[in-house]
């Protein structure tokens, strides 16, 4: 997260902050003052609506050692991935690539033969170590069909254990560029794991501990938030994407927060023996919590301000009410309760008012209400011997299905763009792994696979 | 019943019936959903409880001679639980209500608790490896919550019941079958303090 990043933005970059990484090859002239307002020159792709075939042949090692050039082979392997995953661009297989001569360098590349692959563009991408341990990444996008048109390119200083958050970057970038499209390359996803086999410290013996962790959104560069020797659930990214919010037994269960840079750890829900807090939820703005607590008696819903004044307590009724998410506007919740005698999702406004029972199924749990522009909330449903995930539409009701009945599915948690969900399953191996597929039930892939990890939470 | 136990379980029963002889509560027959329920001894009183248990094959050397007041005494916190003389009460499918047979497992709970006054206990509330993690938290703390009410109208002072729930997060039995499930589906009492 300290990785410095410098981009070097030429010429047109500087008129407008919505093309900040427009750069051109060195050689190359003024751009001609006639080209639109908005300075994008390159659009890959001729045909409107037809999707771009991209390829990411390995990039160039401008520097000898051997970790450059594993450098410049990851580059290309991580971009080509991302720029996979959103599935706006038919990207070219790896396996042809090798029939390809190597560019001779960034900016000259054969162009022919990519044509005769069939790509709209070409990746052409550096890599150079320039001191011990930092690498300047040039990456630009050539358009095959109209060469002369300026590249769309960045380039990026920085460590190299950065590698990958830059290939993330630029991922992010031609999908602004080239598809108006907030990619999620660079976010994260956080979830409980045993990976590490500790077991918790306590009077009941053998008992493995779960902790929290998240990883890049593709499941490379893990890392632990809690050493806690206990258990830990249901982490929960706070908005800005600074703070972790989850469940942890100490020894009783309570909410905690997390700022991971800052090194600081809070209780804001004030949990005791006697005030158990559960399944925090941040408000879209991040002023507030959601949560279950058992305060009064049995579950039920309430709400913090994310400093642990203000209690407010949100619903009544003797069932168990929990599992709360914000609608994106902050004036709704959705959350589950067995009122009904089955535990089903419904929708509450903030101020307790406007109740309304969603689903009519076996058992439904951890509603997620998407980001916009989708309206619609994504939960676990029972669908035989174990759950499912599911999508219901909130402007027509109707209900799609995303996963179907390998292992059981659980605990959908929405891409910051709104057009994937994380979700854990045990699908294959029997563990619990996270896997992510995209809302309309297609593009699945995991992306753990380290013990058993679940309850994920994707960052913003 | 006669399946694969878990080491916890063969320990818990061993114990189970040594600690009862030594304590000399006379048992009821135990409820059939008990896995770790033995044929209990033929009923003991007090004079036949202060000589060793002469037919039981313990699993361990026989404790040394205790005070008949206290035959925790000795023990660790962590040794008393491992061969703890409280026994879970096991609830139905998705269910908090205390069973018959629950109840008279509580019963038992509640005289040992009255016998050792300074004990302070938590009731971890716990599921079976069906329904989603975050419905069974609540689960399992409804579970805790009505066992602790149980013991309280018993007479047992609140303050000395502490309450919280695992969801299905440590199943007394990791397999996916119904045998697992009803075993899994309890209260487990831990002596927190004594």
């Amino acid at each position: 997260m300290t990785t410095r990043i410098l981009h070097l933005c030429l010429s047109l970059a500087l008129t407008t902050s919505s093309v900040l990484l427009l750069a051109q090859p060195p050689d190359s002239t003024p751009p001609d003052e006639s080209s639109d307002e908005q300075g994008v020159q390159l659009v890959i792709g001729d045909q409107i609506g037809a999707q771009p075939r991209l390829a990411v042949p390995p990039c160039l090692a401008l520097s000898d050692d051997a970790e450059t050039h594993e450098a410049a082979q990851t580059f290309a392997e991580v971009l080509w991935d991302d720029l996979n995953f959103e599935r706006e661009f038919l990207m070219v297989a790896r396996d042809t690539y090798d029939s390809i001569p190597a560019a001779r360098s960034v900016t000259d590349l054969p162009l022919q033969p990519w044509r005769e692959l069939g790509a709209d563009g070409v990746v052409s991408c550096a890599v150079e170590r320039t001191r011990e341990d930092q690498i300047r990444v040039t990456a630009m996008l050539f358009s095959i069909q109209s060469p002369e048109q300026q590249p769309f390119g960045a380039e990026y200083m920085g460590a190299l254990r950065g590698l990958r958050t830059y290939a993330h970057q630029y991922s992010d970038e031609v999908h602004r560029a080239q598809r108006g499209l907030k990619g999620v390359a660079r976010s994260k996803i956080a979830f409980i794991s045993d990976r590490d086999s500790e077991s918790m410290s306590g009077l009941v013996e053998n008992r493995a501990t779960k902790e929290v962790y998240f990883a890049d959104y593709d499941g490379a560069n893990v890392r632990r938030v809690t050493i806690s020797r206990t258990l830990n659930n249901n982490p929960a990214w706070s908005p800005d994407g600074r703070s972790i919010a989850y469940t942890a037994w100490r020894p009783y269960m309570d909410v905690f927060v997390s700022h991971i840079y800052q090194g600081r750890l809070e209780s804001p829900a004030g949990g005791s023996l006697d005030v158990q807090n559960w399944l925090p939820a941040w408000s879209p703005d991040g002023s507030q919590l959601a949560f279950t607590s058992s305060r009064d008696g049995n579950s039920e819903l309430y709400i913090i301000d994310a400093d642990g004044q203000n209690v407010r307590r949100l619903t009544n009724n003797p069932g168990i009410d929990t599992s709360p998410t914000w609608s994106p506007q902050g004036h709704q919740l959705a959350f589950v309760s067995d009122r009904s005698g089955s535990l089903q999702v419904y929708v509450i406004g903030v101020d307790g008012t406007g109740l309304r029972r969603m689903t009519f199924e076996s058992h439904c749990d951890r509603p997620t209400w998407s980001p916009a522009p989708y309206n619609e909330i994504a939960y676990s449903s029972q669908t035989g011997p174990g759950h499912d995930i599911k999508i219901i539409d909130l402007a027509t009701n109707e209900v799609r299905q995303l996963t179907f009945g390998l292992g059981t599915n659980e605990s959908p948690s929405y891409a910051p763009n709104g057009r994937h969900v994380a979700f854990s399953s045990t699908r294959g191996s029997g563990n619990k792994q996270i896997w992510v597929i995209g809302r309309d039930g297609r593009g699945l892939r995991r992306v753990t696979g380290t013990g058993n990890n679940e309850m994920p939470s994707w960052s913003p | 019943m006669h399946s694969r136990r878990t080491t916890g379980t063969v320990r818990l029963l061993g114990v189970a019936l040594t600690g009862l002889l030594a304590i000399a509560c006379v048992r009821n027959p135990p409820p059939p959903v008990e896995p770790e329920a033995p044929e209990p001894p033929p009923t003991a009183d007090r004079s036949t409880a202060r000589t060793p248990p002469p037919a039981l094959p313990p699993p361990r050397p026989s404790p040394p001679a205790i005070e008949e007041e206290d035959p925790f005494a000795s023990r660790s916190l962590e040794d008393l639980n491992r061969e703890s003389p409280l026994e879970p009460a096991f609830f139905d499918y998705d269910s908090s209500e205390i069973s018959a047979s629950g109840r008279s497992v509580l019963e038992k709970n509640a005289e040992v608790l009255k016998r050792y006054q300074t004990w302070v206990i938590t009731i971890e509330g716990h599921c079976d490896e069906r329904g989603t993690p975050e419905y069974n938290l609540g689960l399992g703390e409804r579970r805790a919550m009505v066992a602790r009410e149980y013991l309280v109208e018993l007479g047992l002072d609140l303050g000395r019941i502490r309450t919280v729930s695992y969801g299905k997060e440590f199943p007394f039995d990791p397999a996916n079958n119904e045998q697992a499930y009803s075993r899994n589906r309890r209260a487990h009492f831990v002596i927190t303090e004594r």
